[in-house]
């Protein structure tokens, strides 16, 4: 499993540097981006990533042709009660690695075209803007994995 | 092992008393006595109808992209880590969203992560009832043209009499959930 996780995390590195390639005034990078698989009729799932930026910036949108309506969340848990809501957009302070897992920040895509497999793959356009209003897109391809991926969950026992 | 032979001579009808590493000690609490609710094969469910199992009950909607799916993935790995005690471990996701969580989502769902794993359901009253009983909060929160819900993420453990026993919070692992889990289990 682990050597074709790493192929994945390569490529989606790949197609993020080549979005990188093509924007002249792009300076945020994309890692191991991936989306939670969903079961038939499921509307919503959620994207994870880390984004690092090379200058003071914010993550201001997302799109995705498989969802209807992509949005950014937070999620706060306070006395074992999860709390979730849009935000308008995310911080991305210079030079630090901004976490979107299940215990924080996500991409919630919501009104699903279709089923989510394992195995797929999920373009993301992502809309960064930097300190001096320029904007950037980046093109990402997040791998599909399992609904039972506990991802982050590990995390939770650090802070 | 001094905790779980004093466990052994409580005995099932003795609630309390019992000395958990991680969970929350719920036994002198009464909750989910009285939740009637619907699998999804549509036959009526209470809390009796798992006697003999350990219940562990969790409140969520199969939308929910972060908690919901890595506390079913942790119930998963702790029926694994259990070892044969696990067969006895009843997880019971109850939906707090009946509008868009149908049987056949629900069904599927469930057996992503287990096979074993059952799903309750009701209308919008007897899920309000039921998140009441067992002091749950949740909200819609609006989210576009649409919505997400903020939810209580406890997990509630039963021995297997039906005497509420524990409350297992989402930053545990699911090896300190076992631990806590397997010293329910040395009393009933």
């Amino acid at each position: 499993m682990r050597p074709v996780l790493n192929h994945i995390k390569h490529a989606v590195l790949g197609l993020s540097l080549l979005g990188l390639a093509a924007q002249a005034s792009a300076q945020t990078t994309v890692d191991d981006a991936w989306v939670r698989a969903t079961v038939p009729s499921q509307s919503a799932s959620g994207a994870f990533m880390t984004l690092t930026a090379d200058s003071d910036s914010k993550l201001l949108s997302v799109a995705s042709p498989v969802a209807k309506d992509v949005q950014i969340h937070e999620m706060t848990m306070k006395n074992d009660v999860m709390s979730m809501g849009p935000v308008k957009s995310v911080d991305l302070p210079a030079g630090k690695a901004v976490t979107f897992d299940p215990n924080g920040y996500h991409v919630m895509l919501m009104g699903l075209t279709g089923q989510l497999k394992e195995g797929e793959s999920v373009p993301l356009t992502l809309t960064v803007e930097n300190a001096k209003g320029e904007q950037q897109t980046l093109e990402v391809k997040a791998p599909v994995r399992a609904l039972t991926s506990m991802q982050g969950h590990d995390h939770s026992k650090m802070h | 092992m001094g905790v779980l032979g004093l466990g052994l001579l409580a005995g099932c009808d003795t609630r309390g008393q019992l000395s958990y590493k991680y969970g929350k000690d719920l036994s002198n609490k009464i909750m989910g006595r009285t939740f009637k609710l619907k699998n999804t094969d549509g036959e009526t469910m209470t809390l009796s109808s798992f006697r003999g199992m350990m219940p562990m009950v969790f409140f969520g909607f199969t939308q929910c992209p972060a908690v919901c799916p890595t506390t079913l993935a942790r119930a998963a790995k702790i029926k694994k880590l259990m070892g044969a005690d696990g067969d006895r471990l009843q997880v019971i996701f109850i939906t707090l969203d009946p509008e868009r969580d149908t049987p056949e989502i629900l069904d599927a769902y469930m057996k992503a992560f287990d096979p074993t794993f059952v799903a309750l359901y009701g209308t919008l009253e007897e899920t309000q009832a039921t998140a009441k009983e067992f002091d749950v909060f949740y909200e819609k929160v609006p989210a576009g043209d649409t919505y997400t819900i903020s939810h209580t993420a406890t997990s509630y453990v039963y021995d297997s009499n039906g005497g509420l026993r524990l409350g297992l919070s989402t930053a545990l692992s699911a090896e300190q959930c076992t631990e806590d889990l397997l010293t329910v289990m040395e009393v009933c």
